[in-house]
């Protein structure tokens, strides 16, 4: 499950980050009428295209394997928040007649109108992203139902979920982590081309739009994340004290970078300690009492290791990605225009930096996912107890991994053919480092 | 709203889905049966119409098999999750299929506007994508076709207690017995003569003749698998086949192989448009007879709509759901076929601009 979900969230990051990265450079093309910047939104509209059918069959393996896997946690998760996916299902709807106007519209649309096409793309990409993303806010903070002493489930309101407030955080954090992991990897793949003497406007406009998308949502993503991190603080103690590594209740609580929980002792080894850092982070209070680890039963701790470590990596990319931001811009800036492609280590930078993003986004659903354990929906249901009770789970497991080593080897193919097919000088497209990802967190 | 009016009216929802899907999306697998068999002086043209045909649409035309799972599993949880796991290898190869079609689909259109571009070579490559394209076409409707005929048959069983799905025939594959098996070819030819109905509206001269004659071909084989279906339904779903000859059913099937009678003697007597709208009436109204036949159940014989029917409430929201979903997706329907199908909504106002 866990292995086609990640496999499934880099489309899903691709599917909602490349559209909006589209739109930015066709734009480009209406206002200045140069036609790299159109050759590029064609390029990039293929690989859309072709992750989009892609990525709507291992979605809708998913939603099968949903059913056949954790009957269970269906049994209260379908009747109250089902309708979200049919919500989805109408964001996805739009989608594809969309996806089908702007692919097959370049001649037939007017060039304004074709943009717009785009733009609906773009928007009803996002929004599918933020409906499933409502499932998710709510197996964190459940609402909208009740149980009676036999477990039986009352729906109470359908529509508890949209004024749940983590949703919007949850959204607004993902959303931008999506473009931030889209606009570092085509920035990181064409800074490649530049490297190996591909020196044209092309090669250009794609570094210079990826660490400008990037680039501002890598700025703002902290500010999401604090206000996602307070949330949960209020939310789900448990899952934050995992985070930091806190495991005493204290005031004055220290910011934790780096580290490793030591479980045995109930303290973090070897981090770098911020006094009263974690305190001011989660109620803008230095002396504010944090709930660590120890006022919550040992058996319903969430995993702190696996929990701790994924938050360090997602915010110690996170922050690289910034720093790597501020060197490129500013080096842009000084020189003005030219100079940050003159620079070979600044370019070698935004090459390493072009998976950062997609690690980071695996990472922090880690966090999440990890974090709220042993819980499946918080408080409600355990892991353990949603389950599929049938003994055929065994070869349910290997046929959906085979789908999915299926599914991701004709990924590669179709990327090498797409990659090598053009008419275009990119030698190497975007999405080459997509299927190296989906293969990170497996 | 009784139990009974949400379950029924959800299910129509999912049925109506279902009908958009054969229509639409059953005429794109029938294209890619084409593609496999483009035979003859203008093979190359034959594919050409196909990609123009089906190119803007299909991605479309897929989501409604999406909506239609999403309405199941969102209304009937229980009966989506016995399906799913009695049907799990068919779902999953069909799904398979649908997708490495619709991949290869964009890899070959994509190859040969840059070979049109160019006036290039046929290339190697794009002859095995069509060949992906081609077989995995045949291998989605077989298996949906056959998966009706499982569930028609009541070979599936659901036991009451824990929702333990078992078969009443053993075997690798209880779900592929020879009535499955016929159901599964009487799709695959539907979807096939579907296309070529489709195909001829909206060609011209020579290639039309084409498909004009693939058209009688497919028809014929359909007419001969229908009967044979219903035959074989008599020994091995009878009671599905006392269903279908029931007061409420026959007249609405009756309609659906008039409609097929009219669509065939539309394309004989070279009337296309009206061919087209024919076609597309018979499988509406023969999968409206499959319906009413078939309703109470959802699985037959031990899940029915209502005892898998979601909470109220639930089912209450996506209902009330639709009307907006709808306001949106028609609109943006109507855009799409107007732009790429403009023989559609305007019949006699052609206007094929030729791409620039």
């Amino acid at each position: 499950m866990a292995l086609s979900l990640a496999f499934h969230m880099v489309f899903a990051a691709v599917g909602i980050g490349l559209p909006f990265m589209l739109v930015i450079v066709e734009a480009a093309h209406l206002r200045t009428g140069r036609p790299h910047y159109k050759r590029l939104a064609q390029k990039w509209a293929k690989v859309t295209g072709l992750l989009f059918a892609i990525g709507a069959v291992s979605g809708t393996a998913l939603s099968f394997e949903l059913g056949l896997l954790w009957p269970r946690y269906m049994k209260i998760m379908g009747p109250v928040v089902g309708h979200l996916f049919a919500l989805e299902g109408y964001a996805f709807f739009v989608e594809a007649i969309f996806i089908g106007l702007y692919l097959y519209g370049w001649d037939k649309l007017s060039p304004r109108g074709h943009w717009l096409c785009g733009v609906v793309v773009a928007i009803s990409g996002a929004l599918s992203g933020w409906f499933v993303l409502g499932v998710n806010a709510w197996m964190q903070v459940p609402v909208g139902f009740t149980r009676d002493a036999a477990g039986a489930v009352t729906v109470t309101d359908p529509r508890a979920i949209f004024k749940q407030a983590g949703w919007v955080y949850m959204a607004v954090h993902s959303t931008l982590s999506c473009y931030i992991s889209v606009g570092f990897a085509v920035a990181g793949v064409y800074a490649a081309g530049w490297l190996r003497g591909k020196r044209d406007d092309y090669h250009r406009a794609a570094i210079v739009t990826g660490m400008a998308v990037g680039g501002i949502c890598a700025l703002a993503q902290p500010l999401s994340g604090d206000l996602l991190a307070k949330f949960v603080f209020r939310t789900q103690p448990a899952k934050f004290a995992a985070m930091e590594g806190q495991f005493k209740t204290e005031p004055r609580a220290p910011l934790r970078i780096g580290g490793w929980p030591n479980v045995e002792e109930g303290r973090t080894d070897l981090a770098l300690e911020i006094p009263g850092g974690l305190s001011f982070l989660a109620a803008h209070d230095s002396s504010a009492v944090v709930p660590g680890l120890e006022s919550i039963p040992r058996d319903r701790w969430p995993n702190v290791h696996l929990t701790h470590a994924m938050f360090q990596v997602m915010v110690g990319l996170g922050t690289l990605l910034m720093l790597l931001t501020v060197w490129f811009w500013w080096t842009w800036w000084r020189r003005r225009g030219g100079g940050a492609l003159e620079n070979r280590w600044l370019l070698r930078a935004v090459l390493a930096a072009a998976p950062m993003g997609f690690v980071a986004l695996e990472a922090g659903w880690m966090v999440t996912e990890v974090g709220r354990q042993p819980w499946v929906i918080n408080g409600v249901m355990l892991t353990r107890d949603a389950v599929t009770p049938v003994g055929s789970v065994g070869p349910m497991f290997v046929g959906f991994t085979l789908l999915y080593v299926v599914l991701a080897a004709t990924t590669i193919v179709l990327l090498r053919a797409l990659r090598s097919d053009d008419t275009d000088p990119a030698p190497q497209d975007v999405p080459a480092a997509t299927p190296a990802m989906a293969a990170v967190p497996s | 709203m009784s139990d009974f009016t949400l379950a029924y009216a959800a299910a129509a929802a999912a049925l109506i889905g279902l009908m958009a899907y054969a229509v639409l999306a059953g005429a794109d697998f029938g294209g890619g049966v084409w593609d496999l068999f483009a035979t003859g002086p203008r093979r190359r043209l034959q594919r050409q119409a196909i990609a123009d045909a089906m190119g803007p649409v299909w991605e479309a035309n897929h989501v409604w098999m999406i909506f239609v799972i999403v309405v199941l599993f969102t209304c009937f949880p229980r009966g989506f999750a016995a399906l799913g796991v009695a049907l799990f290898v068919p779902f999953h190869l069909a799904l398979l299929g649908i997708m490495l079609r619709g991949a290869a689909f964009v890899f070959r259109g994509y190859d040969e506007r840059a070979a049109a571009r160019q006036r290039r070579r046929h290339g190697q490559r794009s002859t095995v994508w069509g060949a992906v394209f081609g077989v995995a076409s045949l291998i989605a409707p077989f298996l949906l076709g056959a998966a009706f005929g499982a569930i028609t048959s009541g070979i599936i069983r659901v036991a009451a207690a824990d929702g333990r799905v078992s078969y009443v025939t053993a075997g690798a594959m209880p779900w592929l017995n020879l009535y499955s098996v016929s159901c599964g070819l009487l799709a695959l030819s539907t979807c096939a003569y579907l296309a070529a109905v489709y195909l001829t509206a909206e060609t011209q001269d020579e290639l039309r003749d084409d498909f004009r004659r693939r058209a009688i071909v497919a028809g014929t084989v359909t007419a001969a698998l229908a009967a044979a279906v219903l035959v074989l339904a008599r020994s091995e779903a009878t009671w599905f086949f006392h269903r279908l000859i029931s007061p409420q059913a026959w007249p609405v099937l009756a309609a659906g192989l008039l409609c097929f009678a009219a669509s065939a003697w539309a394309v004989f007597t070279r009337r296309y448009h009206l061919s087209r709208v024919f076609a597309a009436g018979e499988i509406v109204l023969l999968l409206l007879g499959w319906g009413v036949s078939y309703q109470p159940y959802l699985v037959y014989p031990d899940i029915t709509l209502v005892s898998s029917m979601a909470p109220r409430a639930t089912v209450r929201f996506l209902l009330a759901t639709l009307p907006f979903g709808m306001a949106v997706l028609v609109p943006s329907l109507w855009l799409l076929l107007r732009v790429f199908k403009p023989t559609l909504v305007a019949p006699e106002g052609r206007s094929d601009r030729p791409s620039s």
